[in-house]
């Protein structure tokens, strides 16, 4: 049995103390130990974009870090996001224009989308589909969800930032 | 609810809606649950030792040392299960002929492909199991591995299987006419080899399942990834010796199958054995790497095709010689022979084609098996047909437009048999081919390309024609003695609120099926489509059915939940007809409220039926008993399948000098009948299509010599990315089936069918003028500047 490590983090702006093995990764703290399962493993070697979170304002690929390394970290997840309008506006486009089937990639696909739209708030259809490319989708065919996220774009302030 | 003035309007029109799914607003919120999601005490997690080579004899498995690792609960082999699992053997009555070996959830004395599961670690976690596989030691004897398929069928070659004379599993001869006559006349003659390179399914979400055991009743819970629940009931039941109304299997939501998610696999066997030898519940999710290594593989093809023509440029003749390779087994329970024989039988199926020579032969090879995955056969029998005709074309001398309207089944021919013996009911193929005509602009093209290629940019046009098989009758499987059901079931419930609830046997993976079902109920119930809640994939709490396969979930289950529909319409206006004393004919269902049928005065609402039929049934007349949920079922009738039609198109750029591939347009004009939510349908073309493009353009099972797999990772199995796609026009034909009372065809595999026959031909568009043929897929890079000899 492997042993454990206190750590600490800002978890979807809750407080959160955990225990961590050194070679538990931030995705399987977040889904085995937090219960925070919209953070899904596609692949586990950082090429699928399922497991995407935010960690300090920077996206990131949960499988690739270790929860260890992130003491004291702010940590946003998909289910996260509370009070964010753009987000809710990314959730309500993603479900009106079918931008998702099976719903496995949806989580890292959204965060990559708000990540996208908070840097870019008026992205070209092919710049949409360029920094969507590290997710990846196996039923969509990527069109609906770049429908979505240019949607969602259109509706915010030529100035904004978005958020 | 719509009441204006006392009067219903009718809004509970909802067939033909592009209503959003409800499923779909849950998971934009992280509220999906998958098997990995579900919560368990005292759960225990399975790993596997897998075999590291192609083949080998298995000498000794040295266990000690993994069973002593603290958290290690159980390790098991092949033979130490073979009192609790019966071996399972994947063939099918009406395939005469094939053969393959029994199959048992671990390998047993050999290993046969790199990858098959040998040793089983049961543990506290998934991390100890891992680490507990590092302490297993196996000595194996290695063998010569059978990888590509003109070394499978070498004749002075390894076999695979002793037991056998060959490395052949099945073949089958289908003919039509006088094919041999029609090449002796042909004014024509064109002929090719292709070869399709071997791709996997790539779920997202991999294959998962906890099998949970409780020893007291002998009762199984298995929550698992799966399309087709009632299958896997029937199959746990009869290999682990348990009874049917013991095992209840539950498909949470389902991250992506496409057809994979249906086979048997020896992993989810063995963690089914796992929970009965411990009493606890198992636990094994795939990793992607084991995906890439153990999730069935598809469309390994090398067919050499010869195509006979009139001097008119009318298709006389096919001749067909199809080879694949599927791997050591045939898989269980569906046969790895399906999908030769629907490529075989596919081929030409468009065209009035007379005559027709078709081979197959299905070969064992050391690599993963092979089996049935989105548009089975079609993108085979599609790709070599529509190269063909291209081929065809330029020796005629006609367009591809031109050649394909000269041949293509025409209205006045319906009902019509293919050569290869398709019953097709009608079809659309004028309509649409005339529509993609003008959708993509065609002379617009062919002038804009001309101008490009003076230029030195190659741009390519591809056209494809094709028929997709849907909503399989009992034909498909039942027949051959595979207990698949092609019937559905629905129960429809009225509940004390007035809403509705609806139970069915077909399932939903992220198609909108649920959506669709409840559009169909509130339809022909006459209730807003808020009020309806869709209920699938648990054997305990829905009706026995086929499920979802083979495109047959809005045609087949949409008939089942239509006529549930209409029967719980029936007891409601029954039961109306009761309470406002005077005859249920009297009254109709509008909006959720009951009306005079006359003149669509609201007189009561559903709510208020609901109130009084479960809590005052004492203010009814004496020994009246409303009747408030209904059970139908549906079986589909009359020709095997029904098909439906389509044509494709892309327009791209090669770059001659670094063999890229650009996707500059991609069209699809589709015919499935009656459109139940286009959205939803747009969207299964959309995702089909892609399927198509990934095969055609970049996915490949790439093995080594000795039968190594070289490209199980996601680094290295290249799929499609957002960049890499076009945006992708649709139009539709309707020519609803008269199979079934709702009208609708299935359209889950029309845009795989034929996407990527289109790219190939685009590509081979693109380089005429410089003179390579493409005729391997994926159309790498590397085999682009290798046609035009630039390496």
């Amino acid at each position: 049995m492997d042993p454990l490590i206190p750590v600490s983090y800002t978890i979807n702006g809750k407080s959160v103390q955990q225990q961590v093995s050194v070679r538990t990764t931030l995705t399987d703290m977040l889904r085995h130990q937090m219960g925070l399962t919209a953070t899904h493993a596609g692949c586990e070697q950082g090429s699928c974009g399922a497991c995407t979170v935010v960690v300090d304002g920077l996206m990131v690929r949960s499988c690739l870090i270790f929860a260890i390394q992130l003491d004291g970290a702010r940590i946003e997840t998909s289910e996260g996001f509370a009070d964010d309008q753009l987000m809710d506006e990314l959730r309500r486009n993603f479900a009106d224009r079918n931008a998702l089937q099976c719903g496995f990639c949806t989580g890292g696909m959204l965060v990559a989308a708000h990540d996208l739209l908070s840097r870019t708030p008026h992205p070209e259809r092919a710049e949409i589909r360029e920094k969507i490319s590290g997710n990846f989708c196996r039923c969509t065919g990527y069109e609906a969800i770049v429908d979505a996220i240019s949607k969602t774009a259109q509706a915010l302030p030529l100035e904004d930032s978005g958020k | 609810m719509s009441t204006t003035s006392g009067k219903a309007q009718r809004h509970s029109q909802f067939v033909g809606q592009d209503k959003p799914r409800r499923n779909a607003i849950r998971h934009a919120h992280g509220r999906g649950r998958f098997v990995d999601d579900i919560a368990f005490g005292n759960l225990a997690h399975l790993a596997f030792l897998r075999s590291p080579y192609a083949h080998a004899e298995i000498l000794e498995i040295d266990t000690e040392a993994a069973r002593a690792l603290p958290g290690v609960v159980d390790v098991f082999t092949g033979p130490d299960l073979v009192d609790i699992c019966t071996p399972w053997v994947g063939k099918l009555d009406h395939f005469s002929g094939l053969r393959t070996p029994e199959q048992y959830p671990l390998a047993m004395e050999r290993a046969r492909w790199n990858g098959e599961p040998v040793v089983a670690v049961v543990a506290e976690s998934r991390a100890i199991a891992e680490d507990a596989l590092d302490l297993i030691m196996v000595e194996w004897a290695e063998l010569p591995a059978i990888i590509g398929i003109d070394n499978s069928r070498s004749t002075n070659g390894p076999i695979l299987h002793p037991q056998y004379d060959s490395n052949v599993a099945f073949v089958m001869n289908l003919t039509a006419g006088d094919a041999k006559a029609a090449f002796r006349d042909a004014a024509y003659i064109v002929e090719d080899t292709l070869e399709l390179g071997r791709q996997t399914g790539l779920t997202l979400e991999p294959r998962s399942i906890v099998a949970d055991f409780d020893p007291s009743l002998r009762k199984l819970t298995a929550y698992h990834s799966t399309q087709t629940p009632y299958q896997m009931q029937d199959v746990f039941v009869r290999h682990f010796n348990l009874s049917e109304e013991n095992v209840r299997v539950i498909s949470p939501d389902v991250g992506g199958s496409f057809g994979m998610k249906l086979h048997v696999y020896g992993e989810e066997m063995a963690a089914v054995a796992a929970s009965i030898r411990l009493g606890r519940p198992v636990k094994f999710i795939a990793d992607r790497m084991e995906s890439f290594l153990s999730d069935i593989h598809l469309r390994e093809h090398k067919v050499h095709a010869r195509m006979a023509l009139n001097s008119g440029g009318e298709i006389l003749a096919m001749e067909v010689d199809d080879a694949t390779g599927i791997g050591p087994f045939s898989v269980y329970p569906r046969t790895s022979a399906m999908e030769g024989n629907q490529a075989l039988r596919l081929m030409g199926a468009p065209y009035k084609m007379p005559h027709y020579d078709g081979t197959l032969t299905v070969l064992f090879q050391n690599k993963a098996p092979t089996c049935q995955y989105r548009a089975v056969g079609h993108p085979i029998g599609v790709t070599v047909t529509e190269h063909l005709v291209d081929l065809a074309a330029k020796a005629v001398g006609l367009n591809p437009f031109e050649i394909r309207r000269r041949n293509i089944v025409t209205q006045d021919m319906y009902p019509h048999t293919t050569a290869t013996g398709y019953i097709l009911e009608r079809l659309s193929h004028e309509e649409c081919l005339a529509k993609l005509e003008a959708l993509m602009d065609y002379p617009k093209l062919i002038a804009e390309q001309k101008e490009m290629r003076e230029r030195g940019i190659y741009r390519g046009i591809g056209i494809a024609a094709f028929i997709e098989i849907t909503n399989p009758g009992p034909a498909f499987y039942g027949i051959g003695g595979a207990r698949i059901s092609s019937q559905d079931g629905c129960v429809i419930k009225l509940e004390p609120s007035g809403k509705i609830r609806v139970s069915v046997s077909v399932t939903e993976q992220g198609q909108g099926t649920e959506t669709i079902m409840a559009q169909v109920a509130a339809t022909y119930l006459g209730v807003d489509l808020d009020h309806v809640d869709v209920v699938t994939g648990d054997t305990e709490r829905t009706p026995y059915g086929g499920a979802t396969w083979a495109s047959r979930g809005a045609g087949i289950g949409g008939a089942t939940v239509m006529k549930a529909a209409l029967a719980m319409k029936e007891n409601i206006l029954e039961i109306a007809g009761v309470i406002l004393q005077g005859e249920a004919d009297d009254f109709d269902l509008v909006d959720g409220q009951i009306v005079d049928r006359s003149n669509q005065q609201v007189r009561m609402s559903l709510a208020e039926i609901g109130r009084i039929a479960y809590f005052r049934p004492d203010t009814l007349p004496q020994d009246y008993h409303p009747q408030l949920s209904v059970s139908r079922h549906f079986v589909p009738q009359g020709t095997p399948f029904d098909f439906t039609n389509g044509v494709q198109a892309s327009y791209l750029e090669v770059d001659v000098e670094t063999g890229i591939v650009k996707l500059l347009n991609h069209w699809v004009v589709e015919d499935c009948g009656i459109i139940l939510n286009q959205q939803l349908v747009d969207e299964q073309i959309r995702g089909g299509v892609v399927h198509g493009l990934g095969g055609v353009l970049f996915e490949e099972c790439l093995y080594s010599e000795n039968g190594q797999m070289m490209s199980a990772t996601m680094a290295d199995y290249l799929a499609p990315l957002a960049s890499e796609m076009p945006d992708i026009q649709i139009d539709h034909v309707c020519t609803p089936t008269e199979m079934t009372p709702l009208g609708a065809k299935g359209v889950g595999e029309a845009g795989t069918a034929a996407a990527g026959a289109v790219v190939l031909n685009a590509v081979n568009d693109a380089l005429r003028p410089l003179g390579g043929t493409l005729r391997t897929t994926p159309l790498t890079p590397e085999r682009i500047l290798k046609a035009l000899g630039k390496i």
